[in-house]
């Protein structure tokens, strides 16, 4: 990033503009890695965006199955969403931990995050569950094909991060805090906070604005 | 930019999620700022979309740009996403997403509903033949 003024280094300056880049080498691992992860994440954000598309474009198409109001309940998003909200918050005070080497405090931030995806997950499961067995399946009609392919992509990226939080302490449990783990750490909490943001978009859009009369 | 290399600063960018360096007080503030921040857009939310006090057509409008708000808080509190020169790659590939998001959202509902608007309903279909 640092450009200076200085004149004498020709090698430097072969088009003799008058500014000479210092190179600083390559950035550390550590920032390749978290923004290799960060462009994962905006693509998965934009895979999601294909989602979201089909849902708003389908949310009509009810082939006079049940409407959006019928069947969504809002206090049992609300409490997802507190789940997600507080689970993120444990995520960040875990990262901090992770960050100052303080095993009690990691252990105990990703055990609360942990529990907390576990409680968002089951209560989505239950609703699906609940769904399916009234006749309301995804087969049922194009809306509800577009409602359990969004909300259920979004289920699996929050099962794959509870698997993955467990790993990363089953490995700070047995390789300690080692760079190559604090990297994993540090993608792993990116993952769930963007997981945190397309949760945002799915309650709004798909509870909050499809659930409207 | 220029004056960057004889203040000693920026050796490097900053990666994404990451924070300059801070205390760890000060840290955990910046978490449950972002904590209350989202849970009060949150419930806002959930009031707005259930309530008979405000002008029913503006509800929707309410949610999306209460929702827009909220990604701004866990963009900046939870993500570290922020303006600062050590982080403009991190805010161009986030616009470079946001961009390609906005196409694929808003042109399929643009198309999709000139679609809608332009054909016969099925059972005018149905009749013609």
């Amino acid at each position: 990033m640092a450009i200076t003024a200085t004149a004498g280094h020709a090698h430097a300056d072969p088009h003799h503009i008058g500014l000479v880049v210092e190179h600083l080498g390559p950035a550390p691992k550590r920032i390749v890695t978290a923004y290799g992860f960060w462009v994962f994440l905006l693509s998965d954000i934009v895979m999601f965006s294909c989602f979201f598309a089909a849902y708003a474009v389908l949310v009509g198409q009810t082939a006079d199955g049940p409407k959006g109001s019928e069947i969504f309940e809002q206090r049992n998003v609300a409490i997802e969403t507190v789940c997600l909200l507080l689970s993120s918050f444990t995520c960040g005070m875990a990262s901090i931990a992770a960050d100052v080497r303080n095993r009690l405090w990691f252990y105990l931030g990703m055990a609360v995050t942990c529990v907390l995806g576990l409680a968002f997950l089951s209560i989505e499961f239950r609703e699906f569950a609940d769904l399916v067995s009234r006749g309301y399946g995804p087969s049922r009609s194009a809306f509800l094909t577009a409602f359990f392919s969004l909300v259920g992509c979004h289920g699996l990226h929050v099962s794959a991060g509870v698997l993955w939080l467990l790993t990363m302490m089953a490995q700070v449990f047995a390789k300690g805090f080692r760079a190559d783990i604090l990297r994993r750490m540090m993608c792993f909490a990116l993952f769930w906070h963007a997981l945190d943001i397309i949760w945002v978009a799915v309650f709004s859009v798909v509870y909050l604005l499809g659930g409207a009369p | 930019m220029s004056d960057l290399s004889q203040h000693g600063v920026h050796e490097h960018d900053l990666a994404p999620g990451e924070e300059e360096q801070h205390s760890v007080s000060t840290r955990i503030i910046g978490y449950v700022v972002g904590l209350v921040l989202a849970l009060l857009l949150t419930a806002t939310s959930f009031f707005i979309a259930g309530t008979n006090l405000v002008w029913q057509p503006s509800i929707p409008i309410a949610i999306i740009v209460l929702a827009i708000a909220q990604m701004g808080v866990h963009l900046v509190f939870f993500l570290h996403i922020t303006t600062g020169p050590d982080n403009t790659n991190n805010v161009l590939a986030l616009a470079f997403g946001l961009l390609i998001v906005f196409l694929v959202v808003g042109g399929s509902v643009w198309i999709m509903s000139h679609l809608n608007e332009n054909m016969p309903s099925m059972d005018q279909i149905m009749r013609m033949q």
